[in-house]
């Protein structure tokens, strides 16, 4: 599951933009995970410029272009 | 009878051309944007080049931050490359200029909400009949026969009307940027660092905003952002360039460097600026060509409404347009940027050495980047075609 630590969140948008399923809803300063859509790909735990996204599993690596 | 003839969602540089334009084109046109500041919070470098800017506006001091006519360019080894700019640049004041091109519109006859979040689409029989949005927490729904989604980086809108805009890793720059005073640089020089000491994959830099202020970022290429943070590399340079800087504030942001998408269009919407994937895949520069694709796309509109062909085919010009003004030379830089990313810093050094020798006048953007292209002579044309004469 990938988790939020919201209070850091900038609302740049950055992680939407890559999430290939459209998992991440964004308003002004609010943020949210679809959980029943997300397939924990980590995309966009790894574009966060400020790394406030992270996963509470230890996966296998996926390979992505 | 629809609502509006054109609604425009996201009041950024892109979305507010297009709604200047459709009401200028006799559309009853309403821009919707999700924040309750158009132009604010400010994600972004705020550098143009002067000829593309006076194309749609005259610079206005109001929100000029400084006037450019110097590069600098730097190896990993902080190698300089210095030289002229042909054209001059301005560095803005974006939170002012997007207010200015917003007004623009609203002068032509368009109406603006901020506040206002759209999250879902009308659609009838696959085709867009309109937008569904919040206002201040407050559901609404209004039909339009066009919608003109210009929401930026995320692109949702075009998602909702089932077109892809999800960005691959490599065609997305994860950036930060720290807006700093108390720095004694040149205010008339933009300054970048290329070369994964500074930014892996993306570049780093410094653009004057006036009286001892300045934009200092950098961008990490999606492919290696899972090991670099563009928050920490940005601290870290403050710290060791510029440890009496005081950070006046911070932003961060997605900088898509993609391909513009292949459809732009659909049954009663289209796609523009950064939604549509229109930022110059080599610079990062997207405020003039999402004003470019913008313009086209609210003009594009009204011809429709005239016509009444609504759908795709009814839209054709504007893709076809798009392709003209900057689609080609788009592609082209896009093939750059691949180039670019192959170089190894060893090499970066080296041509900055040799570039370093000759004298700054006799020294361009094109000479530069066909140094590039001697790395890959295959993206000669591009290079030719993107940067004769700058
Ligand atoms: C760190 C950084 C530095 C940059 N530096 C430069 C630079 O120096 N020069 C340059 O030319 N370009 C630069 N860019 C790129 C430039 O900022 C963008 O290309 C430009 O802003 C695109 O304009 P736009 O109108 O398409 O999108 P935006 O300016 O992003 O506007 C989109 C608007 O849509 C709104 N919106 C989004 N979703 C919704 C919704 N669902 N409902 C309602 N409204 C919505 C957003 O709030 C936003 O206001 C930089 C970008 C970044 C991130």
């Amino acid at each position: 599951m990938i988790l939020v630590k919201d209070n850091r969140c900038d609302f740049c948008g950055t992680c939407v933009a890559v999430c290939p399923v459209d998992a991440i809803e964004l308003r002004e300063a609010d943020i949210s995970i679809i959980h029943d859509t997300c397939i924990d790909c980590d995309i966009c735990i790894w574009v966060c410029p400020i790394d406030v996204l992270s996963s509470d599993e230890k996966k296998e690596e996926v390979k992505h272009d | 009878m629809t609502d509006f003839d054109v609604i425009v969602v996201g009041g950024g540089p892109a979305g507010s051309m297009a709604a200047e334009a459709a009401a200028k084109g006799g559309a009853k046109t309403l821009l919707l944007e999700k924040d309750r500041d158009i132009g604010y919070p400010v994600r972004c470098g705020e550098g143009v080049g002067a000829s593309g800017l006076k194309q749609f506006i005259e610079p206005d001091p109001q929100w000029i931050a400084a006037t450019i006519s110097k590069v600098r360019m730097r190896s990993p080894d902080n190698t300089k490359v210095d030289f002229g700019m042909k054209d001059a640049g301005y560095v803005l004041h974006r939170r002012l200029f997007d207010y200015a091109l917003a007004n623009r519109a609203g002068r032509a006859g368009a109406e603006i909400q901020t506040r206002a979040y759209v999250d879902g689409l009308m659609v009838e029989d696959d085709v867009v009949k309109g937008v569904k949005y919040q206002y201040m927490g407050e559901n609404r729904e209004l039909s339009a026969k066009i919608v003109i989604a210009a929401d930026g980086v995320e692109s949702r809108v075009g998602r909702m009307a089932g077109m892809r805009t999800a960005t691959k890793l490599r065609d997305m720059d994860s950036g930060y940027q720290a807006t700093v005073g108390n720095v004694d640089i040149d205010q008339e020089l933009i300054d970048f660092f290329i070369g994964s000491n500074w930014a892996p994959g993306g570049y780093l830099w410094i653009f004057p905003k006036g009286n001892g202020m300045a934009n200092i970022g950098l961008g990490v290429n999606g492919k290696v952002a899972k090991d670099f943070s563009a928050h920490d590399l940005t601290h870290k340079f403050l710290k060791d360039h510029f440890p009496k800087a005081s950070i006046l504030t911070s932003v961060c942001g997605g900088i898509p460097i993609a391909k513009t998408l292949k459809t732009i269009t659909k049954e009663g919407i289209m796609l523009t600026g950064d939604a549509a994937r229109m930022v110059n895949p080599v610079t990062g520069g997207g405020i003039i060509t999402g004003m470019v694709g913008g313009r086209i796309a609210g003009e594009v509109a009204a011809a429709a409404l005239q016509t009444g062909d609504l759908t795709s085919k009814g839209f054709k010009d504007y893709p076809a347009r798009w392709q003209k003004a900057e689609g080609k030379t788009h592609d082209g830089l896009h093939r750059v940027a691949d180039a670019i990313f192959e170089i190894t810093d060893e090499k970066l050094n080296k041509m900055a050495h040799r570039l370093a020798k000759i004298p700054p006048d006799e020294l361009s953007l094109m000479k530069i980047f066909t140094a590039v292209a001697r790395q890959k002579p295959s993206i000669l044309i591009d290079v030719t075609r993107a940067f004769a004469g700058v």
